[in-house]
Order: C-alpha cells, then sequence, then structure tokens
C-alpha cells in the first residue's frame, strides 16, 4: 500500500462487490430455478428469487430421467455425465502424454527433419477446430470414427499447445542433469522417466486442469462427430432440452447446467494455483 | 534456444515423434488440404457428382450479401466483446490489486465462470432474459423498456455480447492482475512522493506499462468472440433473429450442416483460417517487439 486512502479502499470493495455479484448472479438464479418445479417457474411472472422444495425431484429427473409431471419425457444426464467424463480425460490425459514424447524428442535430439517436425506443429497451434469442422468431420466420417469415443476425441489432441509449454519447460533444464545422467550410465528414456518426468510435474498438473476444461467444455466438435444418443456428452445435452421440447422444462435444464458445470468449476476452485499457473503458462 | 548436450539415437526420436505427428498428419493436415481441395470443388448434397469450380466459391461468397453482412456482424460482435470485456475487467483488476484484504477471496469468485462451457453461459444468460419467466427481462419491462431479443436484432446482439464478456471476464481479469502484480512498486511510490494522484498515477504509469498484456489480450479476445462464442450463439440465438447474430463460425456451421453446401462451406473455412493466421502472425510481431518493458 502507498498511501493510505480509505475513501478509495471503499469503492474498491464496492467495484468489488458489484463484479462478483454481477458474475455470481446468474449461477445464483440457475440454483434457484433448479429447486422450483416447472409449473413454479413458469406460472409466477417474474419467477420467484428464493429456493423452492423441488430440490431433489429436479436433480432426480435430470440425473436419471424420466416422465415429468408435465408429461415431458426428459433424458438422463447421469451416462452423458460419464461420457463427458471419459473424453474430457482422454483429452487431457493423450495431448498430455504424446506432448511429452514429442517435446522431449525436439528438444534432446537432433534429427533429420526435426525443424519441419517443429514448424509443422506449431503451424496447428493457429488453427482450432472450429476453421475446419466440415473437412475434418469428413475425414473422421471416412475413417470410420463417427460416434466412437476415438471420433470424439482424437481429432481435439492435435492442438500443440501443450507441447510448447513442455518445450519451453525443457529448455530451462540444466544441460547438467543430462551430462550427470550420462555419466551415471543412464539412457535417454531412463532420463525421461527418472529426472525429466519428475521435474514437469507442476507443468503437467497445469495444463491438465486447462486441457480437462477444454475437453469437458466441447460442444460443437461432438455436435457434429455424434448422433447416437449413448454418446452425446453433457454439454450437448442441456442444448438437447431446449430445442427438443416446445415445453421447455426449466427447472430440470437448470438442474442439469449446474451438474454440467460443477465437475470443471471445481477442478478450478480446488486446484485453483495449478489453474492459474497453467493459464498463463500456455498463452505466453 | 538450443540444447548444448543431446542424445544420440537414429531410431528413437522417430519413435517419440510419431504420435504427435500423426494426430496432425491426419486431424489437421489432410482435413485442411480436404478444405483447400474442396474449396474449388461444387458437389450436389447426396455426394453424387463433384465438379472443378476454381474460385467460383469464393467469388459466389463475397457476391452473397449475408456472406459480406456476417463479416460486418462478426466484426461488430467482436469489438464489441473485447471493448466491454476488457475494459470490466481491468477495471476489477485494478481494483483487486488495491485491497489489502480479501483479494483471494475475489480472485476466486470471479475465475469460476472460466470453467463454464459457452453453451451452458448462453442456457443461463438466456434464461434470465427469456419470456414470461426472465428476471431481467421482467425487471426491464417494468421500467418501460420492452426487451424482445427474438425479434429485435439489436436485442439479441447485446444478449450474446453480455453472455459472452460474461465467461470471458475471469480470463481477462487473471491476466491483468498478473500484469498488475509484476509493475515494479518502486515507481508507482516515486510518482506517489511527487504528488501524483491515483487517477493520474494510473494513466501515465500502470496502464502504459500495462499494453503488453492489454494488446495480448486483444488478440485472444478477439479470437475467442471470432470462434469459441458459437455454443453461446446456438444456445441462445440461432443466428436469429433473420441473420442478424449469424457470426462466421455459425455461417459456416449452417451453410456446411444445414444447408449442405460443402463446397460453400469449405471456402468459408478456408478464409477463417486465414483470418487466423493473420491475427496470430499480428500477435506475434506486435507482442514480441512490445513486451520490454
Amino acid at each position: 500500500m502507498i498511501e493510505r486512502r480509505p475513501g478509495l479502499d471503499i469503492l474498491s470493495h464496492v467495484i468489488l462487490l458489484i463484479g462478483v455479484s454481477i458474475v455470481a448472479f446468474p449461477l445464483y438464479l440457475t440454483f434457484v430455478a433448479s429447486t422450483q418445479t416447472a409449473e413454479q417457474i413458469s406460472r409466477s411472472i417474474p419467477m420467484s428469487m428464493m429456493p423452492g422444495n423441488n430440490f431433489f425431484e429436479s436433480y432426480r429427473l435430470a440425473l436419471f430421467g424420466g416422465e415429468t409431471s408435465l408429461g415431458g419425457k426428459i433424458p438422463a444426464v447421469w451416462p452423458m455425465m460419464q461420457t463427458s467424463l471419459i473424453s474430457a480425460l482422454v483429452i487431457s490425459i493423450g495431448k498430455i502424454a504424446i506432448s511429452l514424447l514429442s517435446a522431449f524428442a525436439l528438444v534432446y535430439f537432433r534429427f533429420p527433419f526435426r525443424n519441419l517436425f517443429f514448424w509443422m506443429i506449431f503451424i496447428t497451434l493457429m488453427l482450432p477446430v472450429e476453421v475446419r469442422i466440415s473437412p475434418t468431420y469428413e475425414v473422421v466420417a471416412n475413417l470410420g470414427l463417427l460416434n466412437t469415443y476415438a471420433g470424439l476425441t482424437v481429432p481435439l489432441i492435435a492442438s500443440a499447445t501443450a507441447t510448447f509449454l513442455l518445450r519451453q519447460f525443457f529448455l530451462t533444464v540444466p544441460d547438467e542433469l543430462v551430462e550427470a545422467a550420462r555419466m551415471d550410465g543412464a539412457g535417454p528414456m531412463r532420463f525421461f522417466k527418472d529426472i525429466l518426468l519428475p521435474l514437469s510435474a507442476t507443468n503437467i498438473a497445469a495444463l491438465f486442469v486447462i486441457q480437462f476444461i477444454y475437453g469437458w467444455n466441447q460442444y460443437l466438435w461432438p455436435l457434429l462427430v455424434t448422433t447416437n444418443e449413448d454418446m452425446y456428452p453433457v454439454v450437448m445435452g442441456i442444448k438437447r432440452m431446449l430445442a427438443g421440447e416446445a415445453y421447455t422444462e426449466w427447472n430440470v435444464v437448470m438442474a442439469t447446467a449446474i451438474l454440467a458445470m460443477l465437475p470443471p468449476a471445481l477442478v478450478v476452485i480446488l486446484m485453483q494455483k495449478w489453474f492459474v499457473k497453467g493459464l498463463v503458462d500456455t498463452e505466453k | 534456444m538450443e540444447k548444448r548436450v543431446r542424445f544420440k539415437s537414429a531410431w528413437l526420436p522417430w519413435l517419440l515423434i510419431a504420435p504427435q505427428m500423426v494426430v496432425v498428419l491426419v486431424f489437421f493436415f489432410w482435413p485442411a488440404g480436404q478444405a483447400l481441395y474442396q474449396s474449388v470443388l461444387t458437389e450436389d448434397a447426396f455426394g453424387g457428382s463433384v465438379q472443378f469450380v476454381g474460385m467460383e466459391n469464393f467469388d459466389r461468397l463475397f457476391g452473397d450479401a449475408s456472406y459480406l453482412t456476417s463479416f460486418k456482424t462478426t466484426a461488430f460482435f467482436s469489438i464489441l466483446v473485447a471493448s466491454s470485456g476488457l475494459s470490466i475487467s481491468l477495471l476489477l483488476a485494478v481494483m483487486a490489486n488495491r485491497v489489502a484484504r480479501g483479494a483471494g477471496l475475489y480472485k476466486t469468485l470471479l475465475i469460476w465462470p472460466y470453467a463454464v462451457a459457452p453453451v451452458v453461459a448462453g442456457v443461463l444468460w438466456l434464461f434470465m432474459f427469456a419470456s414470461p419467466m426472465g428476471v431481467v427481462a421482467y425487471f426491464l419491462r417494468s421500467i418501460g423498456f420492452d426487451w424482445n431479443h427474438l425479434l429485435n436484432g439489436n436485442h439479441a446482439m447485446a444478449l450474446i455480447v453480455m453472455a459472452s464478456v460474461w465467461k470471458q471476464i475471469s480470463y481477462n481479469f487473471l491476466f491483468f492482475l498478473a500484469g498488475l502484480q509484476s509493475i515494479p512498486k518502486s515507481l508507482i511510490e516515486a510518482a506517489a512522493i511527487d504528488g501524483a494522484s491515483p487517477w493520474h498515477r494510473f494513466w501515465t504509469i500502470v496502464f502504459p506499462l500495462l499494453s503488453p498484456t492489454t494488446f495480448f489480450l486483444l488478440v485472444i479476445n478477439v479470437v475467442y468472440a471470432f470462434f469459441d462464442t458459437f455454443a453461446i450463439i446456438d444456445a441462445t440465438t440461432h443466428g436469429g433473429p433473420g441473420k442478424e447474430t449469424a457470426i462466421l463460425v455459425y455461417k459456416v456451421y449452417y451453410d456446411g450442416f444445414k444447408a449442405l453446401d460443402m463446397g460453400g462451406s469449405a471456402a468459408q473455412s478456408v478464409i477463417l483460417m486465414v483470418i487466423v493466421v493473420a491475427l496470430t502472425v499480428v500477435q506475434f510481431r506486435f507482442v514480441e517487439k512490445k513486451v520490454q518493458y
């Protein structure tokens, strides 16, 4: 603190509190709606801002599906959450695994076409899957990967953020470690496993947080490659609930929204330190 | 930067780099090539006959008023998202950097929307503005503002901008906060001793020193508005009313997968690729030069 200005301090807190409440308001409203019944939400104008007593029923319907009091059919969200979890894990772990290996090769070996490979990977940084949806879709369809976990995840592993972050990190690892390992007779894979991997632990954790959220929140890609209800991730399921029926059961939609938000939000809040590190490192 | 000490092996590096190269080649270079190739073809919707048409798909696109409108919509949308997102986050970051107590708590409470999927963010904001139960729409109507994002293009645009900014605030906030914390305290103390007010100090010292962060975030936000907001639009407005919120990515999807115009969609993909590459080059050029204080 440079000088005492009580007036400014109060102003700062007021602005921050306003900011926090605006950011939190949609979440509060979503939670309140998920504890009411569909009639309560649609009948009262505007809807009540106080939590209702339909909490368990809304979440039971959302998780396990079934008939609603209005006769609509709700698909079960539980299997969708499993799909989301599996794809998020495959995307994040797959990305980190192949990136560790290729960054290791790029930094610790000299081989023909190394620079070419480097640039080929580098270019992929620039093009998100959104700009190449239709051709990528065709490739996946040609390979017969529609409605499979492979089709859902492998094309998203193609980006190179993790490779670059790990490459940057490997370059800062002191050369003395390699020399020492070689002097003790360790081969490259031994060095990789016993020295490089443990040193990269925090980077791997940070990358994992970012990539898990990325994988969990994918929407456009699953929208294209899955046509089978068993393969829908939860963020897609929620959109279909909006579009499916003329009459939207808002309490169930909102319960689903909370369920879809919970895993990545928990990851961000509980692993906050790594999350911030991952975010700053992957972009710089 | 290169390593001085390396391992020697004729085959191991190839084996190590193979998985990534396979994924990159199959799911990146092949489709990108396909896009280029398809963008010069026309194909009927059932994939029956394919014809080489040269630049016709591109000519058709640029002759198409709706595509040019989509460009304008996208530009307008990105400017709104980037400018309002950056200014709100900067304000919050400066405040959070000021307060001695509770900064950590504020940070936690501000960063969680990063974890929210864009489509869920869209649903959340739609719910606040939907009729009849939407709380905010009701409030606006009660003060005499007739909110209707289904009919009014400006309202629809406002809705997707708000949802997009809401989701991006946490990201901008974290980077601004990191940028603010890296500014040497001594500079600000010196200015304070010379009698500069906090307002004056912000605009003459803090803001200029923050410019690399701001510029970096500007590019990131434009890219975000261009590509990551697809799900928000698909959940809230579907590009409507009319085509008033159909940004370029939404149009690529719509033309390719709903209207089944693969050639046109591929040509749009190629144009999008050119835009991203241009943005990335701009980013590297300027950030590299200006990042040293």
